[in-house]
């Protein structure tokens, strides 16, 4: 089994086993985690982590996140980490709204871009 | 009839009383305050010690030391200066301390005959070097007593961007650490550049022993641009936590004092109130015996009648 820690700036938001984890790194693909995989470190891209245990899953909203394995330990530490039930799906959709408010008035916006891509993580997240 | 002087006592001893109710109040919000701003420096720790680790992991993975927050130079031209404050007072010497060594700094920036820059945190901090005609490059006002991530990472932005492009050489982080609910101290620390990755992971103090051969994506070194930003955040987030945490801890202790202070007040002056009331009534009767001393024949003194208004008086 893997030890998983999510970590965010506020806080630890989950801590325990996992049979295996699933993240996308800034190269673009997802890359999945298993005991005895290599170390590992990636940055990761705006998206979602899978944390698998044997008994179902927990996903997690990522925003500037960086991924380290060391033999059995997996540590995910970003900016903005959140599970699904943490998600305020009322908010996300307002900031959705307001991005593409933005977008629509200023297509190369790269803050309401970045602002549209939490929106939809955190929306997708909350909804699987 | 109260005298003048008992009654204006009154009035003190009243005045006093609503002042220590309210100190009162504000020393129980400060206590319940100071354990939440600890639980959240606590509960922030696990991120900074990770994110040390992973630079550890990094220079042992062989990352280059190039990176331009790492850039030492020898002839500072430029200081900036961060001073941690708080926007609101009534909190005894908090501010004062802080203010003091950051403009302590920047007169040590000035004789060595460099420039300054001010990046201040908090309203007093503001008020301060604003009324002295300092120049401030950056003020941030309402996030002191409760910041969060995204506080931390708008003001390391602006600091970082000081640094990387607007001719800043140094930067010093003023504020108040918080060791103990007792102790509190004024600290003074060096914010960038960043010392070496290698010195970052000896004084994160991990199992350095521990040199896996690490496979990193996309590169060591992109891993460390993206890391270090994050790295001052966290460093400036968890510097931010423990001066919210010793400003409540600094309210607390000095609303207590004005609290204490406010009994004494008020002990002293009830016996001073007692005391004039007492003079009053003992003057009160000296002059209903002279009175009646004198309306009467010497040897006709109505002594049942002159009980009655002594009596009478001093219920009064």
């Amino acid at each position: 089994m893997l030890q998983v820690e999510v970590v965010s700036p506020e806080a630890i938001r989950y801590s325990g086993e996992a049979t295996m984890v699933v993240a996308r790194t800034v190269e673009g693909g997802d890359i999945a985690f298993q005991t005895g995989h290599v170390p590992f470190l990636g940055v990761l891209q705006i998206h979602q982590a899978k944390v698998i245990r044997p008994d179902g899953e927990d996903r997690f909203a990522l925003h500037r996140g960086f991924i380290e394995v060391t033999g059995e330990r997996v540590t995910i530490l970003s900016d903005m980490a959140e599970a699904a039930d943490e998600i305020d799906v009322a908010r996300a959709e307002a900031a959705k709204q307001r991005a593409v408010d933005a977008l629509a008035a200023d297509e190369s916006d790269p803050v309401a871009a970045q602002a549209l891509e939490r929106a939809n993580i955190r929306l997708a997240v909350a909804s699987a | 009839m109260p005298g003048a002087k008992e009654r204006e006592l009154k009035r003190r001893i009243a005045s006093v009383q609503s002042t220590k109710k309210i100190t009162r109040a504000m020393e129980l919000i400060a206590a319940t305050r100071v354990v939440k701003a600890v639980q959240r420096a606590n509960a922030a720790r696990p991120y900074a010690r990770h994110i040390t680790a992973v630079i550890e992991n990094l220079a042992a993975g062989g990352a280059s030391s190039d990176h331009p927050l790492l850039r030492d130079v020898e002839n500072v031209s430029r200081t900036a200066v961060i001073a941690l404050t708080s926007d609101r007072g009534l909190a005894g010497a908090y501010n004062a301390g802080v203010i003091r060594a950051a403009e302590k700094e920047v007169m040590a920036a000035q004789s060595a005959g460099g420039d300054y820059s001010l990046v201040l945190v908090g309203k007093k901090a503001s008020d301060y070097f604003r009324f002295r005609g300092y120049h401030i490059d950056a003020e941030y006002k309402g996030m002191s007593d409760k910041p969060t991530y995204e506080d931390a990472r708008e003001v390391a932005e602006a600091v970082v961007a000081q640094f990387e492009s607007a001719g800043v050489d140094r930067v010093e982080l003023v504020y108040t650490e918080f060791i103990t609910m007792g102790t509190q101290r004024v600290t003074v620390r060096r914010y960038l550049p960043l010392s070496a990755t290698k010195t970052m992971a000896e004084a994160g103090g991990g199992d350095a022993a521990q040199l896996a051969s690490f496979e990193f994506e996309p590169s060591a070194d992109s891993v460390l641009e993206s890391l270090l930003p994050r790295y001052c955040e966290s460093r400036l987030f968890s510097a931010m936590l423990e001066a919210a945490a010793s400003e409540h801890a600094s309210r607390q202790r000095a609303m207590k004092a004005a609290t204490d202070a406010a009994e004494d007040l008020i002990h002293n002056l009830t016996r001073e109130m007692n005391q004039a009331r007492q003079d009053g009534i003992t003057t009160e009767i000296m002059e209903i015996v002279g009175g009646a001393e004198a309306l009467s024949d010497d040897d006709d003194v109505d002594f049942a009648q002159l009980l009655e208004q002594t009596q009478e008086a001093s219920s009064r």
